[in-house]
């Protein structure tokens, strides 16, 4: 496979604040990346330097095999970007500023309206296409946004925060259609704070901290990695010496007394029914449930980790 | 890899590829639909067909009474005025300025805060092509409307008149419409520098409209106070008053409006021969009154012509250069 985007300790500083540090960064063709990180850690920065809309201080990039900083246009041409809480011009309907996006690609008039109704029919909003944009909802705006990448029919897709400010069900909705966009080989690019919502769609994904990339791997690599297994397991049991028999599990890297009955086990494998064994044998099962720890509980590990060990040092 | 891409930074500045004015008909385009069919315009645009059409059919009536004593009937449409209603040229003064703010004090902070500044600058385009695109726009729209006005107040003309104009009258019809746009050029040009400079819209038209309201009703007293305190006139000698005239009028063609008028004279009125003071061994020989040639005319009027082209360039680099330098994000 080759590279969709790539970047070769990608730099940018504004005065004494560094907004993205030494970032090397690698995107396959077709795969979903997810740029995971809190809120000014960095992501969007590294998104505008990918679309040559600001210029890194150090390092360079390469979307596509082209420059953002020398070929903006060769990128931008390829390139479709939803940004963060996307603005259309209210008081045009949603065809006319789609029209006015195909008129800056240098779409010709035909083809501009065909891929228009293609787009607009495909987010769900043909039937709205003469609306005024100012009467659209959060959801539908963002759509639209989505149309608005699509119409340039781009090899990559960069997306900033696309859930950002839409409710539950709109959410897992739109995530639906990152999924399509990747069914239809599309790179897709994804920056997100809300890590447990777009965990589901990344094939892989970085994680952001204070302009660094902390973390690089597929989700359950990183799970691996921070929490010390994969699986996450609560075992409630009654008997002396619980504890010690679990511990003993092979695959089990952790276990931790809650309160009283309940234990927590981390294991790198799932290995509820050789738990269910053991303990049915020395004492008393009453409960066994396995939880797959979300992102979000990577992250905050990670960084407590961190912290303390910065701390100690 | 990685050296190979340090090195390229390292040569100088890197050039960008493609030509800076990719997209910019797509630019312009949807700005002057913008433009034409906002209410913004459209209110401005009938308010100033509607002073044209009084203020014209109000000069008509009292030039039909000296028909045939004036051989530029037709300039004087533009120019009389007749109580209580003031010329066409002075309603021009005051409305132009109006309009060209209203067309770009929104100009670029309206995308920002509208948020499609990013959608839009993603798609491949160069910001050249934006901010240049917006620019033409505005001014096609001012000059849009001042040939439809023009057009107007000739057809009125020569319909309430019955009179056509002459061949130089057309001419000097045509300069003055091009000097108008110029002066209108420099308050948009304003503007869009304000919208630039400032976040909110609402900042940037007050800080244009507070400008203009200085060079139209502040600037000339100023102008005044300054060159009575400077130059004083302690004996009452002519040298002395004519110092105060000339460093008062230096002070006053600081401003546009004074500027704009003065074009206006020269262009307007054929027997106008200077626009400073003169003095009365400077006319031994001439003939009072008498009409100059266009060529004349444009030649007095020439520095004042030039002067507000030159600010509209000025203001419009300077916008360029600072909406080129500012991030993306707001």
């Amino acid at each position: 496979m080759s590279a969709a985007v790539e970047t070769f300790g990608l730099t940018k500083r504004y005065g004494p604040f560094v907004a993205v540090q030494d970032l090397n960064l690698r995107l396959e063709v077709g795969e979903v990346f997810g740029l995971l990180g809190p809120n000014g850690s960095g992501k969007t920065t590294t998104i505008l330097m990918l679309l040559g809309l600001t210029e890194p201080t150090a390092g360079s990039a390469r979307v596509l095999g082209w420059d953002p900083t020398r070929q903006p246009l060769e990128v931008k041409r390829r390139v479709g970007y939803l940004p963060d809480s996307v603005g259309f011009y209210d008081e045009l309907t949603a065809w006319e500023n789609l029209r006015y996006t195909a008129a800056l690609n240098g779409l010709p008039s035909p083809e501009a309206n065909r891929r228009i109704q293609e787009v607009l029919e495909r987010m769900g909003l043909a039937e709205v296409a003469h609306r005024k944009v100012g009467t659209f909802s959060r959801g539908m705006k963002q759509r639209l946004g989505l149309a608005d990448v699509l119409l340039k029919r781009p090899q990559v897709a960069i997306l900033d925060e696309p859930t950002l400010g839409l409710d539950p069900e709109a959410a897992l909705e739109f995530l639906d259609l990152i999924r399509s966009l990747k069914r239809d080989g599309l790179t897709v690019l994804l920056a997100s704070h809300l890590l447990h919502q777009v965990q589901t769609v990344c094939d892989r994904v970085g994680l952001f901290h204070r302009g660094r990339m902390a973390l690089e791997g597929t989700v359950d690599d990183l799970r691996e990695r921070v929490l010390g297994g994969a699986y996450r397991i609560h075992v409630q049991a009654r008997g002396a010496g619980v504890e010690r028999v679990l511990a003993e599990v092979p695959g089990v890297a952790r276990v931790a007394r809650m309160d009283g009955d309940t234990y927590r086990v981390e294991a790198r494998v799932d290995c509820r029914a050789e738990i269910a064994r053991r303990v049915v044998a020395s004492g008393e099962l009453v409960g066994l449930a396995l939880e797959r720890p979300g992102l979000d509980e990577v992250y905050a590990r990670y960084f407590q980790e961190l912290e303390a060990q910065g701390g100690a040092a | 890899m990685s050296t190979e891409a340090v090195e390229v930074k390292a040569e100088g500045v890197p050039r960008r590829e493609g030509s800076p004015w990719t997209g910019l008909w797509a630019v312009v385009y949807k700005e002057l639909a913008d433009h034409l069919t906002g209410v913004r315009m459209q209110i401005l645009e009938t308010l100033m067909l509607l002073t044209a059409v009084g203020t014209v059919y109000a000069a008509t009536q009292s030039i039909r009474q000296s028909i045939g004593e004036d051989p530029f009937l037709f300039l004087r449409l533009f120019t009389t005025a007749r109580e209580p209603l003031p010329s066409f040229v002075g309603f021009l003064g005051f409305l132009i300025p109006l309009t060209a703010i209203a067309l770009g004090f929104d100009a670029i902070n309206g995308e920002y805060s509208r948020r499609t500044l990013s959608r839009v600058l993603s798609q491949p385009i160069y910001r050249d092509a934006l901010i240049l695109g917006k620019f033409l726009a505005g001014l096609a729209t001012l000059a849009l409307t001042l040939v439809a006005l023009w057009v107007v107040v000739t057809g009125m003309g020569l319909f309430v008149l019955g009179v056509p104009p002459g061949g130089e009258e057309v001419a000097r019809g045509l300069l003055f419409l091009g000097a108008t746009l110029a002066y209108a050029g420099i308050w948009m040009g304003l503007a869009m520098l304000f919208s630039a400079v400032f976040r909110q819209p609402a900042t940037s038209a007050m800080t244009a409209i507070a400008v203009w309201l200085l060079f139209a009703v502040f600037w000339d007293m100023l102008a005044a106070l300054v060159s009575q305190a400077v130059r004083p006139t302690q004996y009452g000698g002519v040298e002395e008053e004519l110092a105060q005239a000339r460093l008062h009028l230096l002070l006053a063609r600081f401003s546009p409006n004074t500027l704009y008028a003065e074009t206006v004279i020269a262009l307007l009125n054929p027997a106008v021969r200077s626009l400073g003071p003169v003095l009365i061994t400077q006319l031994e020989g001439a003939v009072l009154g008498t009409p100059l040639p266009l060529s004349q005319s444009l030649l007095i009027a020439w520095p004042q012509f030039t002067a507000p082209v030159a600010v509209v360039i000025l203001l419009f680099a300077a916008t360029y250069v600072l909406f080129q330098r500012q991030e993306v994000r707001a």
